[in-house]
């Protein structure tokens, strides 16, 4: 305890505590429309766009890489969204397509570019976030507070919209919703969550992020408004955990979040069997 | 002038139609059934209406001061995912989506119009609980609160009954006969020829030809009569 204490003075710790739960609390938000519209495969395929574009950002060697990987993946998660609804099968292909192909390119790229002598630890600090969260910078955690912010508010002005086309799309178009813009919005948004979050855990353990706390909330809630509210908690206090336990421990941060996410899914399966046995 | 004026309305799916030459009228205050068999495009017409599939020929003219966002509905089948968490309020309420624009929030008022809706259905007591652990029955009546507080003007039901016993689709039939005594214009898909010729008083048929006309006319018409013998014959038989 009094060695926690003590870290919890240190300033770079303090950054990464800030960070990792904005990015945690961002990133639940959306999970539960994106499990429920079948959305998941975006913010997975979108995870590895963001990838080879971080990859291109670094052959370029630009010093702040988020002017180029947020337009970017926006721009992905707007061209994914339109090819996932327009045919079905074919956009599931366009998707795998594309995401392991921006992962395939990404990783060719670091691997004939690299300049550091260290290219398997970058690549692994890219997919899995490594310790990165730790050596952030204030100006970066002034960027996440805001686009944090952002992101939340955004979440609440629209969350009755969003709750709208998630539950029926095709009523909510029928009486005059702008579906179509609400969609956008959402991929807007889970643009902005992935970028933000592949500081955290990194490109590949993104969706985890974003899945696990709203399964875990699916468990145990059944209205729309519970299930958020339960899943940005729920997400929130794993991020807490996980972060604390690595620095405790000296585990890689996202790694050890995601796992501490699973646990809670357990937990919460595990509780929510109990509950329904009960009735 | 009608609330709505179809012409010469051809309607299917990616250039190639279901159903072609499709012309009638609904006037305020109406009740139009349509009728026909699986598969001859009842649902396909509903949604070309509702601006969901998009016409292959032919005009759609909306009057009286229709507008696109007073129009309610309820599906024939909502593929509501197996373990999607709303609970009962949440959806009613989404109906309002429509006319709040960019209003993020919705008001008092709507509440209240809500839970009034909610009500008249008989699902009050059911409003916090979850959607898909409701009987289909109850489900439909959601549904069907949530397209009434879209409108008041016009709903368009796409077979309301099906799936429900026949003491709940009775109860339907009736609420729907109230709304539309109390004013709203109703368009209803459904396979029940006899609750078609008892409630409507338009009907459209889509068959070997397309039949629209009044109830009357109806009865009196090759495809109305043939029903009307039918239902004779059982009743004597
Ligand atoms: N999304 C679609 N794409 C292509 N064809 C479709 C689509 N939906 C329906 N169809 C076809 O259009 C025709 C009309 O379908 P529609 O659903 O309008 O029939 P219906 O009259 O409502 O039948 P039912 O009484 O069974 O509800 C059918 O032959 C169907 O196979
Ligand atoms: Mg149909």
């Amino acid at each position: 305890m009094d060695k926690l204490a003590e870290y919890l003075q240190i300033p770079f710790v303090q950054h990464a505590l800030i960070a990792g739960v904005l990015i945690a609390l961002c990133s639940s938000l959306l999970g539960v429309t994106l499990v429920l519209k079948r959305f998941s495969f975006i913010g997975d395929g979108l995870s590895h766009v963001a990838f080879g574009i971080m990859a291109i950002a670094a052959v370029l060697r630009l010093s702040n890489d988020m002017l180029l990987v947020m337009p970017l993946t926006i721009l992905c998660a707007v061209l994914l969204l339109r090819t996932g609804q327009n045919t079905k099968i074919k956009g599931d292909a366009a998707i795998a397509m594309i995401s392991v192909g921006a992962l395939a390119f990404g990783y060719l790229l670091m691997n004939i570019f690299s300049t550091s002598g260290n290219l398997s630890g970058d690549v692994c600090s890219t997919l899995f976030g490594s310790t990165s969260i730790l050596t952030i910078s204030k100006k970066e955690v002034l960027v996440c507070i805001i686009l944090s912010i952002v992101v939340v508010v955004s979440f609440i002005l629209f969350y009755n919209k969003i709750f709208a086309v998630t539950f029926d799309e095709g009523f909510a178009r029928a009486s005059g919703v702008k579906a179509g813009l609400y969609n956008l919005i959402i991929a807007v948004i889970t643009a902005v969550i992935i970028v933000l979050a592949m500081n955290l855990v990194g490109s590949l353990l993104i969706s985890a992020l974003i899945i696990f706390p709203a399964l875990s909330a699916m468990r145990l809630f059944k209205s729309f408004k519970s299930v958020t509210i339960c899943s940005a908690v729920l997400s929130l206090i794993c991020a807490l955990v996980g972060i604390l336990i690595s620095i405790l421990t000296g585990t890689p941060v996202g790694s050890t979040i995601v796992a501490t996410d699973a646990a809670g899914f357990l937990i919460c399966w595990i509780v929510g069997e109990g509950l329904g046995a009960k009735k | 002038m009608s609330l709505i004026t179809v012409k010469n309305l051809s309607v299917g799916y990616e250039g190639k139609a279901v159903e072609e030459d499709i012309s009638f009228e609904v006037g305020k205050g109406d009740y139009l059934c349509i009728v026909g068999e699986n598969g001859s495009g009842k649902s396909t017409l509903m949604k070309t209406l509702l601006n969901l599939v998009e016409s292959i020929s032919g005009e759609i003219l909306f009057g009286d001061g229709l507008k696109k966002n007073e129009i309610g509905y309820l599906p024939q089948q909502t593929q509501v995912q197996r373990d999607f968490p709303a609970s009962v309020t949440e959806i009613v309420m989404s109906g309002f989506q429509a006319r709040c624009g960019w209003r993020p929030f919705y008001t008092k008022e709507e509440k209240q119009e809500a839970l009034a809706h909610m009500e008249r259905l008989a699902i009050l007591p059911l409003k916090d609980r979850c959607y898909r652990e409701l009987s289909g029955g109850q489900q439909q009546r959601v549904l069907l609160a949530r397209a009434l507080c879209a409108t008041q003007k016009l709903i368009l039901l796409d077979e309301p009954v099906s799936g429900l016993d026949p003491k709940v689709t009775i109860e339907m039939y009736e609420l729907i006969r109230e709304l539309n005594k109390s004013g709203t214009t109703v368009i209803m898909i459904t396979h029940d020829i006899e609750a078609a010729l008892r409630y409507a008083s338009h009907i459209l048929h889509f068959g070997n030809r397309i039949f629209f006309g009044t109830r009357e006319e109806y009865m009196e018409s090759d495809e109305g009569s043939f029903f009307l013998q039918r239902m004779e014959v059982r009743k004597n038989g």
